[in-house]
Formats: C-alpha cells, structure tokens, sequence
C-alpha cells in the first residue's frame, strides 16, 4: 500500500469526523465535489451534515468557524487557496486568534491552507502565509513536510483548543507518498532532524525539507555532511533543536519557500544569532523566493522559488566562508 | 420590507408588560454611561467611552424577546441597554471600564469589550461587521448538534458597518443557511463623523434585506413601543423558521462617535428633527400616558438606578488593577506551547 500526502490529509480528516460528532468541515466546494484538490472526497457521502459548502465567503466561514468553536466544536475551515485566506485575515489575527486571551474561552479552529507554488500556479494560488499567520499572539501555525506529518499534524490541530494555521503544501499533494499511515509521531512544536551531518545546517519546513535533502544528496558525493532539521511547526519555534544542531555543525542557512522580507527564516537566523552567537563559525545565512510576486510560467517559477540547485549554491557558500 | 404600521403583527407581544421593563433597563443605561462619561471626561478612565444616547430604546428592544441562557446575543458598542436587559451584571459593566483585575477580561481589554461566550455572549472586536458570522457560526453549531430548538441569535450594527464586506458574507451565508439571526441595523446618521449620504446610496438600508433573501422590517428607533412591536415580530419569525431577519431603526446618535468627539458635524436642524427625538424622554412620557408609571414611580425607578451605578462603580473602582508582573503572558491555551513564545 502506498499513501500520498494528499491521501493523509483525507484520512485525517476522516478520522477526525469519525472521532468526534463536534468536528465539522466547511470550505467552497468541499461537499459532494470533494474539494478543489479533492482533500475531501467522499466525507460528505460519509458525514453530510459535517462536510459543509460554504459561499465565497472566507471572512464568514472563519467568523462562523470561531462562533461554532465557542459553542464547543472543532471546525476544519478549507480554504480553497492559502492566497485567499487575506480575506479572512481580520477574523483569523483579530477574532480566532485573540479570543482566549480576550476571554479565556479557547477558540479550537483548524484552517487547512493549500500553500505554496505548482508551475503554472501563478501569483494568487502559490502563496506561503506561514509567516504572516506566525506574527500575531495566539496561533500555532503548522507546515507538515511528509505524509506522516501531514496525517498526525492535521489530528493535532484538530485537538488542539487554539487557532491552527495548517499549511499544507500542494506541490506535496500527489507525488509524495508513504507505505503506511503513522502509529506514533512527534508531539506538535518538535522538530525533527531529517537528515544527520556535520558540516552545516539546513533549517527549513514543508517542501522546501525536500529541496534541502536533495541538496545534501548532491554535496555528499564532494564528502560534505549536511544535517537538515525540518521545523515542522514553525510556531511554536522548536530553537532547542536548531540550536542543537547548530552547535554540531557550527554553520546553519535558513530556508524558506516565503518571500524575503522578515518571516520565518529571518526569525530563525535572528533567534541563532542572539541565542547561539558563540557556536557559529560563519556568519548565517537565508535563503527564500525572490521579493516578487510568484511568476506564472514555470520557468520563471523555478527561478523564483529555492531549488536543490540553489540550496546547494548556498551551502557552498556557508562551507566556504 | 414590510411596515409594521400597515400589517397585522402576530407576536406575543404584551406592551404593557414589555415596554416598563425595557424603559427600566433604558434608564439604567443612560444612567450608568452619563456616570462613566462623566468619569472619563475627568481623566479617570483611560482609551475611549463610546455611548449609546439616543438608542437605548432600539438597542434593549432587540433584547427584549430574547431569553437569556437560551439565545445568542452579540452586543456592540451601543448597547448598554441591550446587555442590561439581557443580564449583563452592571458590576461586570463597571469593571470593564473601570479596568478591575476581577473584570472578565482581566485588563486585557476594557469599555466595550466584553461578553460572556459561555452564556451566549460573544465579545466583540473593534472591526465592524465581525460578529454576524460569529453568531450565525454559533447558531449552526447548535444545529449540527441537534441543541438549537427554537434559539435566535441576535447582533447589532449601524449604518456605517453595512458598507463593511463582513456583514454582507455574513448576512448572505446566513440566509443560505437558513439561520434563525436577527440583525438590528441602528442608522443614527453618522457613522463616527461621516453622513449616511456618504455610506451608501439606496434609499433605504431596510430595502437590502430582499437582496439577502431575507426579511426586513423598519421601526422608530426614537419610539420604544414601535422597536418593541418590530423586534417582537423579527423575533417571532426567526423562531419559527423564518430564516434571518434584518430591523432597521431609524434615529439619531445623541453623543459623539465617542466622548472625546463633540459631534459638530450633526447639523442643528436633524438635531431639532424627528429623529433627533430623545428616545428615554419619550419613552417615559409614554409611560406617564398610558398610566404605566407615575411621575413618583419614574421618579423612583430613576433613582434606584442612581444607586446601582454609584453602588458598582464604587465596587469596581476599589477593586485591584491587573499586575504586570504577575500576568499570565501566554496567548496560547494549550499546555504544551505556554511559556514558549515570549520575546527573547
């Protein structure tokens, strides 16, 4: 049996719903039609009072998601694209994301947001959010990098009673594949090191874990370590083991699919820099998209976006120094 | 759209037993928001004390229907007189503004901002139309849940929030769904110091309510009865299947957007107008009218007033100040991430 990630988020869900009479889908098109990406195809014949069609109306589903989730249940909102999640980016920071502060009650929603770049994508359906989501108070904002994760972070956020940013990444929807689903998984907010060395770090999350390890693979051959540690979440910042990596390899870059300015690279770069100034040998290095809108033709987007080739250039550079 | 003047309204609507017990709350409201005006304006309290004059009678009229511990209500910022009648303790009140630790928000926000969701009170944000979907995402949780029975869900806007992108989502998802919510609309003309004539630009906002769907009713909002009538009968049809209903009150905002705000921009002649009818003062000729009051009873009623708000703002201003040093600093809930976020 084989399972892709897009395979992991469906089975999630399922057994989210199957689990819990309080959990409930609502998203455009995801009933009958399955979803956009088809990330829920054939809950609804299973749950049809649960897996519910919303209009185009993102700033109401997360309104309607936090007014269920004080009544007590544990809505999935789907956004069709991360990108147009703006819409509702008043009631995610302001409403979702301030509640429990503002009244103790916990507000347990869970927004699905298909993320990132696919060739031909173009520049409002290739969004990473990630760090937008990150800056306010009161989110935990997750970016799954492998089937597995995919699969047991989607159940963590779901039983998690705060706001949950899911950035699920579609260029992973359909070709990453697993054999099995997971027994056990790391507890949310852990990183994990996807891949050991000794001569630098890579820390990074969701797709761009797979453009690092291929990196490593290439800067193998020239007998170069390269330790990966994928984030997982990205809020919380798992610095323990970044930092733990750090002091092996003495050299880290941050990589990152976002766009440049401020995010999470530069949160990570920021954080090694004043907590583990003593163990670099090199000044650190990021590594993100172009500061442009998301370019359309795919060979710009190739451009656009890191790449092994890239990841591996900056490597070279971080050995080099 | 309808008219209540001109149809049969099939409420069980009891006026002479309504209209005194709304006024009682109407006159607790100005009662208690002259005093926190008055004590703001004093440099006691600090950010802004935004009042409802001029439309407690639209604001405790929505309310008036509506059973607490069984509906929803989502107040905004002129609604004193709603959340008096709806059971807002007027100590809770008093510690908001007062910035009580033992306030339900603890300091973390004041004036306005509090509710109680538990209870089926959201807390409001500042961003206006924001609630709609709260409260429409509430009742279709009680729905999913089989828990919803014959509960309403009842908000409050005013003209400027219906320019917002939120209320229209709202108000359209809603009546897709069938959501037995009733939207108070209060146009009292200006929203802080822009003029309706600058908001939008149909003729009425009532006349909106058949683009949704949706049902719509125009009330006084400076005559009590005539919000009583309106709210009772949007009310009533909710409950019974009816899907959203929207109430528009027409009235005139008898303060600034806040206190800080003298309101030259109201023109003295809307100020001398129908509308600019103080709803309280003609609440309680209505009442003296119909020999539901005497002059001693309004009298009495106006003091006893006069003594709970002394009585809370008193407790509420003895009360300790929230503790920086010992606050909790976590935005998260949950166990696992506390403690973890904090600036290094």
């Amino acid at each position: 049996m084989s399972i892709t990630y897009l395979e992991a988020i469906r089975e999630a869900q399922s057994k989210a719903l199957a689990d819990d009479p309080n959990v409930f889908i609502y998203g455009q098109d995801i009933g009958a039609f399955g979803g956009a990406f088809k990330a829920t195809k054939g809950l609804y014949e299973k749950f049809p009072d649960r897996v519910r069609d919303a209009p185009i109306s993102e700033d109401a589903m997360i309104g309607a998601a936090v007014g269920a989730a004080i009544e007590g249940m544990r809505p999935i909102i789907e956004m069709q694209f991360a990108d147009f999640s703006s819409v509702a980016f008043n009631q995610i920071v302001n409403q979702a994301a301030t509640h429990y502060w503002r009244t103790g009650i916990p507000c347990p929603i869970t927004v699905r947001l298909p993320s990132g770049g696919t060739p031909g994508s173009g520049p409002f359906h290739s969004q990473c959010m990630e760090t937008i989501y990150a800056h306010y108070p009161g989110t935990v904002v997750m970016t799954p990098a492998t089937v597995e994760d995919a699969y047991s972070m989607l159940l963590d956020a779901v039983a998690i009673d705060d706001p949950v940013l899911f950035c699920e990444h579609k260029f992973l929807y359909y070709h990453l594949k697993a054999d099995a689903l997971p027994k056990r998984a790391l507890p949310p907010g852990r990183a994990r090191i996807a891949r050991s060395g000794r001569h630098a770090t890579v820390v990074t999350y969701s797709a761009m874990v797979h453009e690092a390890l291929r990196a490593a693979e290439s800067l193998q051959a020239d007998g170069y370590e390269i330790e990966v540690v994928d984030l997982r979440c990205v809020k919380p910042l798992d610095m323990d083991t970044v930092l733990g990596s750090v002091a092996r390899t003495g050299r880290v870059l941050a990589l990152g699919e976002a766009f440049p300015w401020g995010g999470v690279t530069a949160e990570v770069i920021s954080r090694v820099a004043s907590e583990g100034f003593h163990l670099l040998d090199a000044a650190p290095a990021r590594l993100n998209a172009r500061d442009t809108p998301i370019p359309y033709h795919p060979d710009l987007w190739r451009f656009h976006r890191p790449t092994a080739s890239s990841v591996e250039s900056a490597i070279r550079n971080l050995i080099r120094d | 759209m309808a008219d209540l003047a001109t149809q049969t309204v099939d409420s069980d609507l009891n006026l002479s037993h309504a209209f005194p017990e709304a006024f009682r709350w109407m006159v607790l409201a100005r009662t208690f928001e002259d005093k926190i005006a008055s004590i703001y304006r004093s440099g006691k309290i600090v950010g802004g004390v935004y009042v409802g004059r001029g439309q407690e009678a639209f604001s405790v009229a929505l309310t008036s229907p509506l059973r607490p511990g069984h509906d929803v209500y989502s107040p905004l910022i002129r609604d004193m007189a709603g959340r008096a009648a709806f059971g807002e303790p007027l100590l809770e009140a008093a510690r908001s503004y007062m910035g009580s630790a033992l306030s339900a928000s603890i300091g973390r926000d004041g004036n306005v901002h509090r509710g109680n969701p538990k209870e089926g009170i959201p807390t409001m944000i500042s961003h206006l139309g924001a609630m709609i979907s709260v409260v429409a995402g509430m009742l279709l949780a009680r729905r999913l849940k089989g828990t919803l029975g014959d509960a309403v869900g009842a908000t409050c806007i005013g003209d400027g929030a219906t320019s917002t992108g939120a209320v229209h989502e709202a108000l359209n998802m809603a009546s897709v769904e069938k959501l037995p919510l009733i939207l108070a609309i209060a146009n009292n003309q200006f929203a802080y110091s822009t003029p309706t004539s600058s908001q939008f630009a149909c003729a009425d906002l009532v006349d909106r309510a058949s683009a949704y769907g949706i049902e719509g009713i125009s009330v006084d909002g400076t005559d009590l009865a005539d919000c009583l009538r309106g709210f009772a009968e949007a009310t009533r049809r909710a409950r019974s299947g009816g899907g959203p209903q929207i109430v528009v009150g027409k009235l005139l905002r008898l303060a600034g957007h806040g206190e800080h705000d003298d309101a030259t921009y109201v023109p003295e002649t809307m100020r001398c107008s129908e509308i600019g009818q103080d709803c309280l003062l003609k609440a309680r000729q209505h009442m003296l009218t119909e020999g539901w009051a005497s002059e001693a009873d309004c009298a009495d009623i106006e003091k006893q007033a006069t003594l709970a708000v002394e009585k809370a703002i008193a407790t509420a201003g003895s009360e300790e100040t929230p503790d920086p040093y010992a606050h909790d600093w976590n935005a998260l809930s949950s166990e696992a991430f506390r403690n973890q976020e904090d600036a290094p």
